[in-house]
């Protein structure tokens, strides 16, 4: 079965699966809704996995694209009567642009500089953001407008569920793809070696682009379901504890790993909702699970599980 | 004329502060390659132990000083339980485990402290002094001075002692370093905890200025870098002066462009820099071996 199908074809039936039995188990719409936003920040994060554990590059600042493509979906119609699906291309365009112009320049960087140049955009995102309240509501956020599909409103967690589910069947299914295209064979070239690389004919500033800009359009889309689910927007979207997040989102599931991005984001989705419990002590905890797990599991969790199964079987 | 001092003045003491985060970062960097994003977390509890601890009715020197020790405690334990464990893994992960830190730190002092805003007294006074048509809070003077007297003790310490001989050491060459007698674990607690002192110092100093709460250390944390590498990392003296740089761009940039943007001006800042100099400021180009 599973060399028939190959690997692709099984995570993403496994994954299909998954996402059909679930709703079966879920008791409320609570669970649903947080189920939603496990779907759309592992969205997030598996883009940033293509930059991060294929391409070899960080970014600091992805929450910014994430921030555009929520801001999109709520200043779109709001301002520019934009129809809500349009405004969502429009984000991603934006995100996709921003990344293109951007890109060159900071992708030139390596190792800490190229950290903080990431950050610093993603932090100039935000404060415009925070700053520019005309538009985008300040500080306080701004509603985001029901989107409306020919008529049919959609609302409701149950019907987020499933967009948002099949949202990241397509943005998994994309990155699985990439793998065997030349494009991912380049990233994983430069990952390994650039000067090597380079040497072997890869255009190295074209693929680092390529990626960076990949990774900024699914960041903006997962931003722009999330703000349509939620009917809000606020700055913390864009902000640097989100990118935060997203990195240990990818990191903390096993960089490259794609699967792994879909873990991460689960664990850091889910485990501050069970955390409430201790609501004053929720930033101690989450500071302490990060700390601890990137100790403990430094190649991230998938990965030292496959590696863990692999040990079992020989 | 007097509105141009006026800039200058508040530029400096700001970016006195910002040149102290920096000289943190730039230690730590130094010795250990760590990248400590908690650095900012060290002015916080500089500023919250101090104010709690003189509300308690601690006089405020012996406050000051509690609250660099538990600083240093703090940055101590920060490099034994978190930094020291993590020999080995990747820059991406230790600069993770860092923020991890300064989210823990953050949310313990949530819990410790409060979520109010802090004030300390003016250490001589709050009369203002008179300059050329400038004003001048005493509290400057104070922002000044400290400042200038960490950086010639640090400077001091580095240059003519034997322990900071080994923290050069290694820095150059962590092997070599160990080779000749260095204990290298050793020399990164100093580096951690002498960090942490620097950072405590700075919030202690400035808290009568701009008021101190839990979450301070952010944003003083992501300024400080971006003064670190506008002085190239790892490199003291550039770091000082990347942050009184930084500080009087923001004070000149609110005061003659808009004040808004005030805070974006430390970002825009190192992305221009970045763009035009890949290396920072003072760098030198490294070759890749593959």
């Amino acid at each position: 079965m599973l060399n028939l199908l190959g690997r692709r074809s099984v995570i993403l039936i496994v994954l299909a699966v998954m996402m059909a039995v679930l709703p079966l188990l879920f008791p409320s719409s609570y669970y649903f809704r947080v189920a939603s936003l496990v779907w759309v920040s592992a969205l997030a994060a598996i883009g940033l996995n293509i930059l991060m554990g294929k391409a070899g590059q960080v970014s600091l600042g992805h929450a910014g694209f994430f921030g555009i493509g929520a801001y999109a979906v709520a200043i779109g119609p709001a301002h520019l009567g934009l129809n809500a699906l349009l405004a969502v291309l429009v984000g991603a365009l934006l995100s996709a642009v921003l990344a293109f112009l951007v890109g060159r320049p900071i992708l030139r960087l390596k190792g800490h500089y190229l950290a903080i140049a990431t950050l610093g955009l993603g932090v100039l995102v935000a404060m415009v953001i925070t700053t520019e309240s005309g538009w985008t509501g300040g500080p306080d956020g701004m509603p985001v407008p029901k989107l409306s599909l020919f008529g049919w409103r959609v609302s409701g967690s149950t019907t987020w569920y499933w967009i948002t589910a099949g949202l990241l069947l397509i943005g998994t299914w994309f990155a699985l793809n990439l793998d065997d295209t030349p494009t991912g064979r380049a990233f994983r070239a430069l990952h390994d070696s650039e000067v090597a690389a380079r040497t072997a004919g890869v255009h190295v500033e074209r693929f680092k682009l390529q990626a960076f800009v990949i990774a900024a359009v699914y960041a903006s889309v997962a931003g722009s379901a999330l703000a349509m689910m939620n009917g809000f927007v606020n700055p913390d979207q864009a902000g640097f504890l989100h990118s935060v997040e997203l990195v240990t989102m990818v990191v903390l599931g096993g960089l490259g790993s794609i699967v792994g991005s879909i873990v991460g984001a689960a664990v850091l989705v889910v485990l501050p909702q069970l955390l409430t419990v201790f609501q004053d002590y929720e930033h101690f905890l989450l500071g302490l699970i990060i700390i601890v797990s990137m100790i403990f599991m430094r190649d991230g969790m998938v990965p030292m599980l496959a590696k863990l199964a692999r040990r079992a079987r020989s | 004329m007097s509105e141009l001092l006026q800039f200058l003045i508040s530029g400096l003491t700001v970016g006195a502060v910002y040149a102290l985060v920096a000289l943190g970062f730039t230690l730590v960097y130094h010795a250990a390659d760590v990248v400590n994003f908690a650095q900012g977390e060290f002015v916080m509890l500089g500023g919250m132990v101090t104010v709690f601890a003189y509300a308690a009715g601690v006089p405020l020197p012996l406050a000051a000083l509690l609250a660099v020790i538990v600083a240093v405690v703090v940055g101590l334990l920060l490099y034994w339980l978190a930094i020291a464990p993590a020999r080995g893994a990747s820059a991406v992960s230790l600069i993770i485990i860092t923020i991890g830190a300064s989210i823990l730190l953050r949310g313990a002092a949530q819990i410790v402290f409060d979520k109010q805003f802090h004030k300390l007294p003016a250490f001589s006074g709050d009369a203002p002094i008179h300059l050329f048509g400038a004003v001048i809070q005493p509290q400057s003077l104070w922002v000044l001075g400290g400042a200038a007297l960490v950086v010639l003790t640090l400077y001091y310490v580095m240059e003519r002692t034997l322990i900071g001989k080994a923290v050069v050491a290694t820095a150059a060459n962590r092997l070599a370093a160990r080779l000749v007698g260095v204990n290298v674990a050793t020399v990164m607690a100093l580096a951690f905890g002498g960090s942490a002192a620097i950072g405590a110092i700075a919030g202690i100093l400035i808290t009568p200025i701009t008021l101190t709460s839990y979450d301070v250390g952010t944003l003083l944390a992501l300024k400080g870098f971006a003064a670190a590498m506008l002085g190239g990392m790892g490199n003291p003296l550039g770091a000082v002066i990347g942050g009184l740089f930084l500080g009087l761009l923001e004070s000149f940039g609110a005061g003659y462009v808009s004040s808004t943007y005030k805070d974006a001006i430390a970002f825009i800042v190192i992305l221009a820099v970045l763009f035009v100099a890949p290396q920072g400021l003072v760098g030198r180009r490294k070759v890749e071996r593959v």
